[in-house]
């Protein structure tokens, strides 16, 4: 499965095929007790690369990104992230960590600190920056996301949208090489989604790779370069937005479009 | 009135759409109003209201009497005695407070030499200063841990002595509310911090460290405080060699210390447990180590979603202390009841007891109210 393939319509690509892949799942295989939830998922996300997944609900899409930083632990197979593969090695853990970002679909902001202070904990304390740089560097994440203002209030005080763009700048923050997104909007309301998506746009334009679990097909049609459609565990079809969303091959994804189209 | 009425009643025109805000109509608020809807709905509640009353106030103006009317402050002592026919006298209609004005003393700071009973009324300053200076949010810096250490080692050499010309006192001379307050400080000190770590350790994937907490609170858990203080005080002692002693006082702190740190990590983990597991994630996905997250993310949460049953413990744990009374250690209490040994004050146990439970109370109602205002303080971020 390789990156080779046309760039999106919108967004300009990144796409680099000539540097080793950010991220490579090999024959990745997990279960939960005797539930076997990732099946042989290969997949290689070259750098600068875009990938959307989606997939009905309990499909494994959560578990896969889970896995490449390794909030959940993979028993078969090699998952090798920037270069350094997953083990239970402590510091290859931590190694990984700094370089990927993540976005949860619940936010997880922590309530009990302020804005500027979720999104400094991290490089403070994980990259050793120091306090005024690292403020500033949160200031400028903030005025990115366009809420610099609430930089002194505490995450309950913000709507869901704001909240989630708060998370985006926190994971940020940290410089990734990669960010993953887990539904980023699924716990919004409609009026919220977009400026999380344009948030997101604009981060893609940046050239970061990313691979974003989402249902959201205008955003995968504008920015992804390769979208991945998971189901039981299993990557059943994958390819740039248009072909797979207009030509689906296996009834698996037909039925998942039409389910998707219905519910929209 | 009258006109709110009117002015209520009247029809109102269609086109004042915009109804600007009305003040609640006058009968729903204010004292009057309150003892109407809780004291006098119905005529049951009115007799009950009245019939309570009525007992309360018969019962306050009858221990006004008690403790202040019919009072007696002070008895003459003739050589060394004191002369307590006047209070006995009393057959019990007023309070002979005299016993506390003559045993004060002995109840505050127990054997401690007479004249240098300034050392523990120093120390119990010094404790009482250092609540005041950790309660304040403005000290919560590292700092804080060095003026714990200066103030408790400062009370340590006040209370021992023996150097910069002070007298040394044993410490079997160490008595009354300094000793509750070394037990109940030193107890909620170190007891804390332990529970935070048998807390966390049971929720380690290490099975080792996990089953040696859970053996630890089960087993604590399972036995009276007493019967720890009694092992502590005389089982240990039996598997020391010979000629080295621990001081009896330090064996009963690290029994109440061990006792409450088993009690206090159960509320502790009840915080954790009440913690979203996003709020792990999130700190795991930045890349914070496990202390970082613990530090930083963890606890600040957990600690403050407990803060009632943590006081909880804390307050039962200062009461608790009283119970080294029986391996005989002079705290508050047993000075108290040591000081009405003697003949011509026995019987006037009420006036002792009632100023201890106050002194007692003091302090845990300080503890009370201080939490809650840290409760309201803390939790201000879940306040729109
Ligand atoms: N911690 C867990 N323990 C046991 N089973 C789990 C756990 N987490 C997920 N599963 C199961 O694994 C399967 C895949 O879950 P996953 O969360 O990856 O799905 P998903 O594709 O993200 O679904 P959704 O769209 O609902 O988020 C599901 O059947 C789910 O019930
Ligand atoms: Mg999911």
């Amino acid at each position: 499965m390789s990156a080779t393939m046309e760039p999106a319509a919108h967004v300009s690509s990144a796409v680099r095929t000539d540097a080793p892949p950010a991220i490579l799942l090999d024959k990745v295989n997990k279960w939960y007790g005797a539930l076997h939830v990732l099946r042989d998922i290969n997949l290689s996300v070259a750098q600068g690369e875009r990938v959307v997944v989606c997939g009905p609900s309990g499909s494994g899409k959560s578990t896969m990104i889970r896995c490449i930083n390794r909030l959940e632990q993979h028993q078969e197979g090699r998952i090798i992230v920037d270069n350094i593969e997953l083990s239970d090695d402590l510091r290859s853990l931590d190694a990984i960590r700094r370089e990927v970002g993540m976005v949860f679909q619940s936010f997880n902001l922590f309530p009990h600190l302020t804005i500027l202070e979720n999104c400094t904990l991290a490089p403070i304390w994980v990259r050793r920056m120091p306090k005024k740089e690292a403020e500033a560097l949160a200031m400028d994440y903030l005025t990115r996301v366009k809420i610099p203002e609430q930089a002194n209030k505490y995450p309950g005080q913000l709507s869901g949208g704001q909240q989630q763009r708060v998370a985006i700048a926190r994971a940020l923050c940290m410089k990734p090489k990669i960010m993953l997104f887990d539904e980023p909007t699924s716990a919004l309301d409609p009026e919220m989604i977009k400026e999380v998506l344009d948030t997101m746009v604009m981060l893609a334009d940046t050239g970061m790779t990313m691979i974003c679990v989402t249902h959201e097909m205008g955003f995968a049609r504008q920015v992804a370069d390769r979208v991945v459609f998971m189901d039981r565990g299993e990557i059943v079809e994958s390819g740039v937005p248009e072909q797979l969303f207009n030509d689906p091959k296996t009834e698996r994804l037909k039925t998942f479009l039409s389910q998707i189209l219905r519910g929209h | 009135m009258a006109e709110i009425a009117a002015e209520a009643s009247a029809p109102r025109p269609l086109q004042d759409a915009v109804i600007g805000p009305r003040r609640p109509p006058l009968l729903a608020v204010g004292p009057v109003a309150w003892a109407k809807t809780n004291l006098f709905s119905s005529w049951l509640s009115t007799a009950v209201t009245l019939a309570l009353g009525y007992l309360i106030i018969r019962w306050a103006m009858g221990f006004i009497d008690w403790a202040f009317v019919n009072a007696i402050w002070s008895v003459p002592v003739t050589n060394g005695q004191a002369q307590t026919q006047a209070c006995r006298a009393l057959n019990g209609t007023g309070a002979c407070w005299a016993v506390v004005t003559e045993k004060h003393r002995f109840m505050l700071f127990g054997t401690y030499p007479y004249e240098e009973h300034w050392r523990p009324a120093l120390c119990v300053l010094l404790f009482i200063g250092l609540y005041i200076v950790s309660a304040m949010r403005r000290f919560w810096r590292k700092e804080l841990a060095l003026i714990w250490i200066g103030t408790l080692a400062l009370i340590g050499l006040l209370m021992w002595g023996g150097v910069f010309g002070l007298s040394y006192v044993p410490q079997e001379r160490w008595g009354g509310l300094v000793i509750t307050l070394i037990l109940s400080t030193f107890g909620i000190a170190l007891a804390f911090p332990l529970s935070i770590l048998v807390a966390l350790g049971r929720r380690s994937r290490l099975p080792a460290i996990k089953t040696l907490c859970i053996l630890y609170v089960e087993l604590i858990r399972g036995v009276p405080l007493i019967s720890l203080l009694f092992m502590a005080s005389v089982m240990f002692p039996l598997f020391l060699p010979e000629g080295i002693n621990i001081d009896k006082l330090l064996r009963a702190q690290v029994a109440i210390i061990l006792f409450a740190a088993a009690y206090l990590a159960e509320v502790v983990r009840g915080g954790l447990q009440a913690l979203p597991r996003g709020q792990y994630e999130a700190a795991d996905a930045l890349g914070l180590g496990f202390w970082q997250k613990t530090g930083f993310i963890i606890l600040p949460q957990a600690l403050r979603l407990v803060i009632p049953p943590l006081v909880n413990t804390f307050i039962g744990m200062f009461k608790d202390t009283s119970l080294v009374l029986i391996i005989g250690i002079f705290d508050l209490l047993t000075a108290g009841k040591t000081a009405i040994v003697e003949p011509a004050w026995q019987g006037f146990g009420i006036e002792i007891y009632v100023t201890i439970g106050l002194i007692y109370f003091i302090f845990c109602f300080a503890m009370s109210r201080y939490s809650q205002g840290l409760e309201a303080e803390l939790n201000q971020h879940r306040v729109r």
